[in-house]
């Protein structure tokens, strides 16, 4: 049985397959639709969330299965202190595979090492969020066209931006990377993701505390929300929400082929003006993500077209 | 300073100087009810000051307990007053209950029952990370 916990649980090779996978349901989705007919996909969501849930359960009820679960912590037997190893053994006889979102760093971890049936971490606190990074990567793979050979700015809170720590490490496995990282000083990359993934790999970087003056060098622009919920001090997160907002101005003085993304939602940091721009992937982007999961769930159940 | 050579035991060696007392902390050595040594700032012909610690009885210690709190320490098992082993420490790949991870967003926080594990990490391979959420101790 093989999880999900880390991007990095998935070999270059295994990526491609999936968006392989992936590609093939987006032309060819009848061919899909009962590949898991007798399956149930059960969403364990310790901390609220829209897109990534429903992308889930989506992608399962596309692939003929069916969804059981809960969407916070409220719902759920946690409420009485039950934890996370109890609460997964339990599912485990209840569903096929698990998608889990917790806000503590590591719950995905520990769920794994408890269940006896497949865990996907859909998001731990500000640690880690593989399948928006295989969300990303194949948005970068249909609107790039290759994985090589890119300049990409990522900007906004690289502190506790999860999304953010996964697509590092998942492009630094790719040749001719460069990494422009725009953050204000308290949001900066924390030095383990940094160390590990650029430094100890001879990735060339550059950090910036200004969108403006890079903007122009970026293939790809991943912006990020600055978020309410990972921040101790209501201070300091009124203080940096609205650090960088993208505006047509500031698109004007990017590439013409530069992309746009962003793991949703956003609350002002690009400016609905951006939207009909089509260099503006995000909502591309957030449909893509239904394909990769299915991708996902049929690789972990091990089901065959 | 003369201290008596034990029969059966346990020598822990080149100790870094100033770390025998946490040493002894970690591996309870408090509880034993035989002769214990503590030895701080020997003199070293390769460390210049070391600490020693003498445990005159055949118990088990924890050999990852004292690879973290000094790598390259050395510990020697006497029998009938005889060196029989020779054991050369180093940092080891796993702590398991040794430190607890200090990031409050950590769920080592707030599961019951789970093991505070911590890996060796780095190029260098000369740093702990938590097994869950990747802090440093």
């Amino acid at each position: 049985m093989k999880n999900l916990i880390n991007i990095l649980d998935l070999s270059v090779e295994e990526i491609a397959e999936l968006i392989e996978v992936a590609d093939d349901i987006i032309a060819n989705p009848a061919k899909y639709r009962h590949v898991c007919d007798d399956k149930i996909l059960a969403t364990l969501f310790f901390e609220p969330s829209t897109r990534t849930r429903l992308s889930f359960e989506s992608a399962m009820l596309n692939l003929g299965g069916k969804v059981l679960g809960f969407s916070d912590a409220n719902s759920s037997s946690s409420t009485k202190g039950e934890s996370v190893a109890d609460t997964v053994a339990v599912v485990s006889g209840y569903a096929d595979i698990i998608a889990m979102r917790h806000p503590k760093e590591g719950a995905p971890m520990v769920a794994a090492m408890h269940s006896t049936i497949p865990v996907i971490n859909a998001g731990d606190g500000g640690h880690y969020h593989p399948t928006q990074t295989l969300t990303d990567l194949l948005t970068i793979h249909h609107e790039k066209g290759r994985f090589d050979d890119l300049v990409i700015g990522l900007c906004g809170d690289l502190k506790f931006g999860r999304t953010v720590h996964s697509l590092i490490e998942a492009m630094s496995r790719y040749s001719g990377i460069r990494f422009v990282l725009i953050s204000p000083e308290e949001l900066k990359l924390p030095s383990f993701v940094k160390q590990e993934y650029i430094k100890n790999k001879n990735i060339e970087y550059v950090q910036s505390t200004s969108l403006e003056d890079v903007i122009g060098e970026l293939d790809i622009l991943y912006m990020t929300r600055v978020q309410r919920e990972r921040f101790f001090n209501e201070e300091d997160y009124l203080r940096l929400k609205d650090s960088y907002i993208l505006d047509k101005a500031k698109m004007e003085k990017a590439k013409d082929d530069m992309i746009v993304l962003h793991p949703l939602p956003r609350v002002n940091e690009i400016s609905t003006e951006v939207d009909d721009d089509p260099r503006a992937c995000y909502f591309r982007q957030a449909h893509y993500g239904k394909f990769i999961r299915m991708a996902l769930i049929m690789k972990l159940l091990e089901v065959k077209v | 300073m003369k201290v008596d050579s034990i029969v059966n035991g346990i020598v822990i060696d080149h100790i870094a100087a100033g770390k025998a007392m946490t040493l002894y902390r970690l591996l309870e050595l408090d509880k034993l009810d035989c002769p214990v040594a503590v030895i701080q700032n020997a003199p070293s012909e390769f460390m210049g000051k070391k600490d020693i610690i003498k445990i005159d009885s055949n118990v088990d210690v924890n050999l990852d307990v004292i690879g973290y709190v000094s790598p390259n320490v050395t510990v020697n098992i006497i029998r009938n007053e005889e060196i029989v082993e020779k054991k050369h420490l180093s940092l080891p790949k796993k702590l398991t209950n040794i430190i607890r991870c200090k990031n409050p967003r950590c769920i080592t926080t707030t599961e019951q029952g789970i093991d505070h594990i911590f890996m060796l990490h780095g190029a260098d391979r000369n740093e702990y990370r938590c097994y869950y959420c990747d802090a440093k101790p």
